[in-house]
């Protein structure tokens, strides 16, 4: 087994060379990773153009630019599998079955929104039948909970593994450091993916870590360190899948480095004032990951201007409706608050004081016994 | 039904006319409780050497909140210190810094991470001075409370927490006068102090700042109102909802209400508490925290053991449901206390 850390995957010296995990992607396959490259980011102009209404209650977070490390990577599990997204993974969350309406409604902060308006943006998740888990703001906490997940799945004996992301920034918590090295002891079925987009909000990679690159972690906690190029979204793909392929053989952990870049602040208010405009401007326009991948798909697969049209037409339809879907659904009730703190009791009482909550006050308290406890 | 947030329309002035230290002659200066901190935090470091910042992109982008706007570009790189993302790590190595006679500000970029380094406030730093003749003199501060739909991670009040560990020092202004005033005794304090910043006032109170050197000590509450039939005891945000009460009281009801500003959690200010229960005899206590284990249980059992006999009424709690701070504004304006619960509870405290 691979102990050493490899060199950095390039997509263009490999390919033709080797058998890649992508050669067995269908046509169609192929163009659903387009499709959810291009809902992500089209899903995110739709909230851009809500907050500015408005209608956005919390902050926004984009992840243009970054679609192709997110959907590429998610791609390559099996509905089976869970996978833990961050903040730039709404494309991950997508291929693994969230709905644009879900993420409008609970960015909307609805009542029906998949955490009924507890939670914000794409804190949420689904471990019923889709096989994401919501994620919390305390970054690196969810690598040890994904040490957990697989943990599971090691002891039961179940064909499932687990994909965690992580920021270059999160990678200098003690919870990243505590999570990734109790997996790595247990050979748990998991990868962990560093997404690098360069900045930590507006801290630069080279002031978070005095480390080269984040693969050089892996050398420390005896596990495979692999890098690739964040965003040509099949060599995200193969680098995941055969991450994947190894902890589903019992091998492991494998650290993934996804060499990217945050065109957009931390979060929509941010002016990147701490990014060179050249610098996002460069990106944009020589390594824009779709861009990239419709170069791809023109040249390898043939896809015509009318495939491409009918596939923004259709993903235009889907965020159009459910963009009135979202606006429509309600708010919480104020009430629904006290609800699912606990398993039992599924709710908890109100407190006296609201006005809203009358007929409990009655309930559970007595005017004229007020401040007296008789039994 | 409480869905509005009382609060969010202008500007508040803080009356500071029971302050000891009362604006002295000078030109007058208008601040924000937001400039207030940097204020205190830039004075100081000019006056000691020893006193740096250290955080999350506190650096040339001045933090997520601009608290330490344009202290990058004044003190430089050496004492203005961009960190990783590593709460433990940061207030770890402000001990050390600390112990060697540095006077280290740490930012926490939202108070809510102040989690992350439970184990270095609890376990080390506070235990350090006690068991090792270690001195922490240390300020860990950052961003707190809720109003803002700031969900369950960008809206925490964690005080408690840190109220049940000897060793450490809590403070939690409500105004601008205050939050400079008690940043510079923070800084200048022995131990460590935990500097609760209430975000939803970082930019609505603004205030004439006293002149001079202004020192707040720690450890005094501040009548922020005075009255006569029913006190309130509160700080930080929901001291501004106390007194929009008060005035709803005094106006509908006629019932003259005192407000109470702790302003210092640890210690607390038991004379301040004990003579505003001896003046009017009913007590509320207010706090946007949860209630169970809030401070308003142990304040309860101090009164009841120091002046028991004084009250003519049961201490009555407004506070936070016990639940995560939910986003969705209906769902937070219920769990965060209102003014109309304020009013309520003293209208029947009032009539008891």
């Amino acid at each position: 087994m691979a102990r050493a850390v490899k060199t950095p995957t390039r997509s263009k010296a490999v390919r033709g060379t080797t058998v890649r995990p992508s050669d067995a992607l269908s046509r169609e396959q192929r163009l659903a990773l387009y499709r959810y490259m291009r809902l992500t980011r089209t899903l995110e102009e739709r909230l851009v153009a809500l907050y500015r209404q408005t209608k956005v209650v919390g902050g926004l977070f984009r992840s243009l630019g970054q679609e192709a490390d997110a959907v590429g990577s998610a791609f390559a599990l099996e509905q089976r599998d869970v996978l833990s997204p961050l903040i730039r993974n709404l494309g991950a969350m997508l291929v693994k079955g969230a709905t644009p309406l879900e993420v409008l409604r609970q960015y909307m902060a609805k009542g029906n929104s998949p955490t009924r308006g507890r939670e914000l943006n794409i804190h949420f998740g689904d471990t019923d039948t889709r096989n994401f888990i919501g994620q919390i703001s305390h970054l690196g906490d969810m690598v040890p909970v994904m040490a957990g997940v697989t943990l599971s799945f090691k002891l039961r004996g179940e064909d499932r593994v687990g994909l965690v992301y992580i920021g270059d920034g999160a990678t200098s918590t003690g919870a990243f450091h505590e999570g990734i090295n109790f997996a790595a002891v247990q050979r748990c079925p998991l990868v962990v993916i560093v997404e690098n987009n360069g900045y930590a909000y507006s801290t630069p990679t080279h002031k978070q870590t005095a480390a080269k690159q984040f693969i050089d972690k892996a050398i420390g906690y005896g596990i495979v360190g692999v890098q690739a190029d964040g965003n040509d979204v099949l060599a995200v793909y193969d680098v995941t899948r055969e991450a994947v392929d190894r902890a589903r053989r019992g091998e492991g952990v494998t650290l993934v480095e996804l060499m990217t870049y945050r065109r957009k602040g931390h979060a929509e208010h941010d002016n990147q004032s701490y990014q060179p405009v050249d610098e996002i401007e460069r990106w944009a326009e020589a390594n824009d990951p779709i861009d990239r991948y419709m170069r791809v798909l023109r040249a390898e697969q043939g896809v015509t201007d009318e495939e491409f049209a009918a596939i923004h037409a259709e993903i235009a339809q889907t965020i159009e409706s459910a963009t009135d879907a979202a606006e429509a659904s309600p708010m919480p009730e104020p009430t629904d608050a006290l609800v699912g703190v606990y398993a039992d009791p599924p709710i908890i009482p109100p407190l006296w004081f609201r006005e809203s909550v009358r007929s409990a006050v009655d309930a559970n308290e007595r005017a004229a016994g007020w401040g007296t406890y008789d039994g | 039904m409480p869905t509005s947030v009382p609060l969010g329309g202008g500007r508040m002035m803080a009356k500071h006319g029971t302050e000891p230290n009362a604006p002295a002659a000078g030109s007058p200066v208008e601040r924000t409780y937001l400039e207030a901190i940097r204020d205190a935090m830039a004075e100081e470091m000019e006056r000691d050497p020893n006193v740096f910042l250290l955080g999350e992109d506190i650096g040339a982008f001045g933090g997520a909140f601009k608290v330490t706007d344009g202290l990058h570009a004044r003190f430089g790189d050496s004492r203005v210190i961009d960190t990783p993302i590593s709460e433990a790590g940061i207030v770890g190595a402000a001990a050390g810094a600390a112990h060697m006679g540095m006077r280290p500000i740490v930012e926490l970029q939202f108070i809510d991470f102040i989690s992350c380094a439970y184990d270095m406030l609890t376990n080390y730093v506070a235990t350090a001075r006690y068991r090792a003749f270690l001195p922490c003199p240390m300020v860990v501060r950052g961003p707190s409370g809720g109003y803002v739909r700031g969900g369950p991670f960008h809206s925490q009040n964690p005080e408690a927490a840190f109220l049940h560990t000897p060793g450490l020092k809590i403070v939690y202004p409500a105004t601008a006068a205050d939050a400079k005033g008690l940043m510079k005794a923070a800084i200048r304090d022995e131990d460590c102090v935990l500097f609760f910043e209430h975000k939803y006032l970082y930019r609505r109170i603004k205030e004439i700042m006293p002149v001079g050197d202004h020192v707040v000590p720690i450890g005094k509450a501040r009548v922020a109102r005075e009255g006569t039939d029913v006190s309130i005891v509160t700080y930080a945000a929901t001291v501004w909802r106390a007194l929009e009460a008060a005035e709803q009281l005094a106006a509908e009801d006629g019932i003259s209400v005192e407000v109470i500003d702790l302003r210092s959690l640890l210690p607390l200010d038991d004379d301040a508490i004990v003579a505003t229960v001896r003046k009017t005899n009913k007590l509320l206590i207010v706090h946007e925290d949860t209630r169970t284990g809030g401070i308003a249980g142990e304040i309860t059992a101090r009164v009841n053991e120091t002046c028991f006999e004084w009250l003519d009424a049961p201490i009555l709690r407004v506070t936070a449901a016990d639940v995560p701070l939910p986003y969705s504004p209906p769902l937070e304006d219920y769990v965060l206390p209102q003014t109309s619960d304020i009013v309520r509870a003293v209208r029947r405290l009032a009539a008891y």
